[in-house]
């Protein structure tokens, strides 16, 4: 099992700690729902560095980079970035990634966790032989600063144009002597920042930031119920290779005017539509649909549950999954599981309407 | 962890207050802070008939939902309805306004079979080795 170099700290800080994509992560800390309001209210640290990254030296035209992601990077400015997916031939998506763009052909991608070693491959490929690529994970800290204070703490400790930063765009900036990249992006609905510096310097920023009495750290369990209450996909669960990025309700990360990998078999699969689609639902309860409960309609089974959690801020149970058939908004289905039933309703994401992003 | 001792506990984890031929039952410290934030319980009916050491509720975290045990056999008599909405009493009070039920008990040798105070303290230690 790996760990990152916040391990120790995270123990210090008397953290629940438990396995996520062949890493040993902080679940929680104070309390899931605590940490979920502080992010949602005030500010929370995440330790991301378990997230892969690569950089890469490349014309994304010449060298068929263009081809590998769905979204169209070579109209892309330097210090933008931009969400979409890597696909295999199906049009199944081998992991959805954030690719920035450094300098015109100098790119850094960003990863799941549990699939760095199979991006690589993908990646390496299709790229010809003559392309500078480096998988940095080893060596690139990761910190997530999320929430609606975000900007006044990260101004406090960097300096002041980086709140000019506009969503999905990034800078470099300084940690003392240490170059570090900060993008405005995140996976929690809130307003906030990812913070890229170097692995031997990742400890000093977080305690840098826990000085600041109005930053509390904050697990993997309340980034989960973050991004499920926005409805972002967790991939290796609502998304994967059995999956295309229409059929997840994802087509507006897939520029269909570009050549892609797999753009061939989505268009095919858009004669007849996709045979399963994922669906959001809202239960009329406290209890949680989980991952892997069956869903039903009418009595016959149509899909099974892909996320599934309690949601703290709308006090239901709520939940993400693959149905086959036609089932809009509004249509009353049925999470089972073992004499368990929970009555849902297929509602429109995302679930948490009031989002500081 | 908090092992008041006037009662009784289980392996599993839950907690009994006998009173004469009536119990309140819960879920222990440990297992409240074992769990994480409490989301849902789902309870036993009222006059529902319990078998000890058997299923009787289900107590649910954000991240999973676990089983539940009748510490005796018995009928319920009562539940506490505060949890259905405030269900975070079990992790700030679970051996008091954090209770699940009350029961009657149908035989009060079944009491053999749980732990008392030291006897849970002991067990702890050994989950914690």
């Amino acid at each position: 099992m790996k760990k990152t170099p916040l391990y120790e700290t995270h123990l210090s800080l008397n953290a629940k700690m438990a396995p996520f994509g062949g890493w040993l992560m902080p679940i929680q800390y104070e309390g899931i729902l605590a940490e979920h309001a502080h992010t949602r209210q005030g500010v929370c640290v995440f330790d991301i560095c378990h997230m892969g990254e690569f950089l890469l030296e490349a014309d994304p035209v010449s060298s068929g980079f263009d081809r590998i992601v769905t979204q169209k990077i070579s109209s892309m400015s330097p210090g933008s970035c931009r969400y979409g997916f890597m696909l295999n031939e199906q049009g199944g998506v081998v992991d959805d990634l954030v690719v920035y763009r450094l300098k015109p052909d100098s790119w850094m991608l960003v990863v799941n966790a549990a699939t760095i070693a199979g991006d690589e491959a993908h990646l390496r490929k299709y790229l010809p032989g003559g392309c500078v690529f480096e998988n940095v994970s080893g060596k690139t800290g990761k910190l997530d600063v999320q929430g609606p204070q975000s900007r006044d703490v990260l101004e406090d400790i960097f300096d002041g144009s980086l709140a000019k930063l506009a969503y999905y765009t990034f800078a470099e900036f300084f940690f003392g002597k240490d170059r570090c990249i900060i993008s405005r992006t995140g996976y929690t609905g809130e307003l906030g920042y990812e913070v890229y510096i170097a692995h031997d310097r990742v400890k000093e920023l977080w305690e840098r930031l826990l000085q600041d009495r109005r930053v509390k750290p904050a697990g993997l369990g309340c980034r989960d119920t973050l991004r499920l209450e926005m409805g972002y996909p967790l991939y290796g669960q609502d998304i994967d290779t059995g999956h295309t990025p229409p059929a997840a309700g994802l087509e507006k990360f897939v520029d269909f005017s570009k050549d892609f990998i797999g753009k061939k078999a989505l268009a095919e699969e858009q004669k007849n539509g996709p045979q399963e689609r994922l669906v959001c639902f809202q239960a009329g309860s406290r209890r949680s649909p989980r991952h892997g409960f069956a869903l039903y309609a009418d009595g016959a089974r149509i899909g099974t549950v892909t996320s599934g959690s309690f949601s703290p801020s709308l006090l239901t149970g709520i939940g993400m999954g693959y149905v086959s058939g036609e089932h809009g908004i509004g249509a009353r289905l049925t999470v089972k599981e073992a004499g368990v039933e929970i009555p849902v309703t297929i509602v429109k994401k995302p679930f948490y309407r009031k989002p500081s992003i | 962890m908090n092992t008041p001792k006037n009662l009784l506990y289980t392996k599993d984890h839950e907690w009994a207050r006998v009173e004469g031929k009536t119990a309140y039952i819960g879920i222990t410290d440990y297992a409240q802070h074992s769990l994480g934030d409490i989301t849902f319980v789902d309870m036993p009916k009222k006059a529902q008939a319990l078998k000890q050491s058997t299923y009787c509720a289900t107590v649910e975290s954000v991240k999973a939902a676990s089983d539940v045990y009748a510490p005796f056999s018995g009928t319920v008599l009562s539940v506490n309805e505060t949890l259905s909405s405030h269900p975070e009493l079990v992790n700030q009070s679970p051996y008091e306004k954090g209770y699940f039920f009350t029961m009657e008990l149908s035989d009060e040798a079944e009491k053999k079979n749980l732990m008392d105070a030291s006897g849970y303290e002991h067990y702890l230690e050994g989950i914690a080795e």
